[in-house]
Parts: C-alpha cells; structure tokens; sequence
C-alpha cells in the first residue's frame, strides 16, 4: 500500500516536471539569462508556500497521515561543501539543462540520450563517494 | 479541463512541489532526489569501494519508488496531457539559441541538438551530456542536497547551508551559460 502511495506522489512529480516545462533545458538556459519570470516563479512560490508550510507543521505541532511526529533534518553546518559543491552542481545543471528529478521525467518522456546524462550522474556521485575524504568540507 | 492539456503556468507548477512536499512530509518522508542515485551506487556494489556507499539501500527503496513514479508522470506528462510539446521561451532567447547553434529552440521540449538520438554519433554532444552528468552528481553529493533537497526542502526548513548551496547553483549556472558556454558552442 505504502509503496503505491510513493508511486502516486513521483507520477505526480513527474507530470509537474513535465507540465510546468522545468524539466525543459529551454526553460533553464533562459533562466540563467533572466529573461523570464517562469522559472523564478515556480520555485519562488514553491518555496514560498513550503516555509508557511514546514513552519506551520513545526508550530503547531501537525503529526504525520500515520500519526507520528514529523522530524525536519537539520543540515550539518559548513561552509566549502555546499558552496563548492553547489557550484559544480551549478554548472552540470546548466550544460546538462536537468536537475535530478527531470532527469528522471525526462526519460519517461522517452530521451534515450538523457540516460547518458542519468548513467553519468551515478558514476558522478560514485566518483564524489571515492573523493570524498579527500575533498575540503 | 482543456487547461490541463496547454503549459502549466508557473503558479500551478510551484504550488504543485510545495504539494507534493507536503505529501512526503505527510508520510514521514523528504522531499529530495538526488539521494537516489546514492542509493543507486550502492545497489551496484560501490559499497565494496567506499565507506561512504556502505548502507542499508533497502530503508531507501521508497526513494527508488518515487523517481520511478517521475519516470512513469513523464511519460504521462508527454504523451497523454499535451498536445504541443513546444516551449514557449522568449524570443530573444530563442535568437540568442539560434545564434550559438540551437535552431531546435521554441519549436521543442528539449533541444534536438544534445537530446535528440543522433548525439550518439556526435563526440562533442555526447561529452556535453556525460560531463553535465557528472557534474550534477558529483555536485549534489558534495553540496549533500540539489534542487528539491536544498532549494526546495532545506530552505523552506530555513537552513543555512542550503541557502549557502542555492547561491553555489546559481554562481556555477551563472558562470556555465554566461562564461563557458560561448567557448563551447
């Protein structure tokens, strides 16, 4: 039952993607050239709403659909990886023009070549996991 | 309904994640995707190379599941809820595309230049992708977080280092479109 339910929740996700064209590398080159306010709206008002939300959840307490309390991870503090490794994400979601969920929606929209871009990604991550203790933090 | 079947307009697409947050959350999960292609990597054996692969994949399938579902919303997305996969990106975008090249832009989802199948015979193309492959998860890993984990979920939850990690995106996609790319098209 569970596992259907999280199939529900990324089928939605992924028409989003799809549907609100965030998943189109069109839509992300012009972002970066500040030439629409789509792009700036769709995560503006995501975000917007999502702090009304977390932070109602938190204050007044609301318990998750099975009950239980909801816990927010608190990101360990630091500085260089986020900073670094923000900018190196920066640059791949640019050339590649897809963030990890479009990633994903865009093969269901049937781009074999965007499975280049998903095998890539893995072994990126593989590669950060080989690199890690030898990377600033 | 017939709206349904044109773009969605950036006030429906926001509300939509912060709703689809609000589901995860609601079922005692996050809101985030490139943790997946940890779990991946470890499903693949990377534990046998590196600690930092070695955990139980199992407590994670629910991830797995869920970027299935985004495969499957794709496919739906496309095939049955459009009529014009066309995006309608401004003009003078679509001139500064075509100048660099791209003559596939407002006229597709994704350009046919990278994305469409004959980049399997262009060197140049496919370097493109496999390299901003790598860079996206290589960067997610190291910033611990992308998109939806940092932008969307660690913001909302007013962290800091996610707010330190959006500024890091939009710094490497800032430099990538404005200084790189022009050297590579």
């Amino acid at each position: 039952m569970r596992t259907l339910i999280y199939l529900f929740i990324g089928i939605l996700f992924g028409i989003t993607m799809f549907k609100s064209e965030a998943a189109s590398w069109f839509r992300i080159y012009e972002m970066f050239h500040f030439q629409s306010f789509h792009m700036y709206g769709i995560m503006g008002s995501a975000l917007g709403l999502g702090i009304i939300l977390v932070q109602s959840i938190k204050k007044f307490n609301i318990k998750s659909f099975y009950g239980e309390k909801i816990e927010f991870q608190t990101k360990e503090k630091g500085f260089k990886r986020y900073m670094f490794g923000g900018i190196l994400f920066g640059l791949g979601w640019a050339l590649a023009g897809a963030c990890p969920g479009p990633i994903y929606t865009l093969i269901g929209v049937g781009s074999l070549p965007m499975l280049v871009v998903l095998v890539s990604a893995i072994f990126g991550t593989f590669l950060y996991g080989l690199f890690k203790d030898k990377l600033p933090h | 309904m017939n709206w349904i079947y044109e773009p969605w307009p950036w006030y429906i697409g926001g509300p939509m994640i912060t709703f689809i947050m609000f589901l995860l959350i609601m079922v005692g999960k996050r809101f985030g995707m490139s943790s997946n292609l940890r779990t991946i990597c470890t499903m693949c054996g990377a534990g046998k190379k590196t600690d930092f692969f070695r955990f139980d994949w199992k407590s994670q399938r629910w991830g797995l599941v869920v970027i299935i579902g985004a495969v499957i919303g794709g496919y739906i997305g496309s095939h049955f809820l459009s009529n014009d996969l066309a995006v309608a990106i401004n003009p003078d975008t679509i001139e500064n595309l075509n100048t660099l090249g791209f003559e596939s832009a407002g006229k597709t989802y994704l350009p046919t230049e990278l994305f469409g199948n004959a980049v399997f015979f262009d060197i140049k193309g496919l370097a493109i992708l496999i390299i901003g492959g790598i860079f996206v998860g290589f960067g997610a890993r190291y910033a611990n977080g992308c998109t939806s984990g940092h932008a969307i979920s660690g913001l909302s939850n007013l962290q800091l280092p996610s707010l330190i990690a959006v500024i890091g995106f939009f710094a490497g996609g800032l430099l990538m479109i404005h200084v790189l790319f022009p050297l590579i098209f």
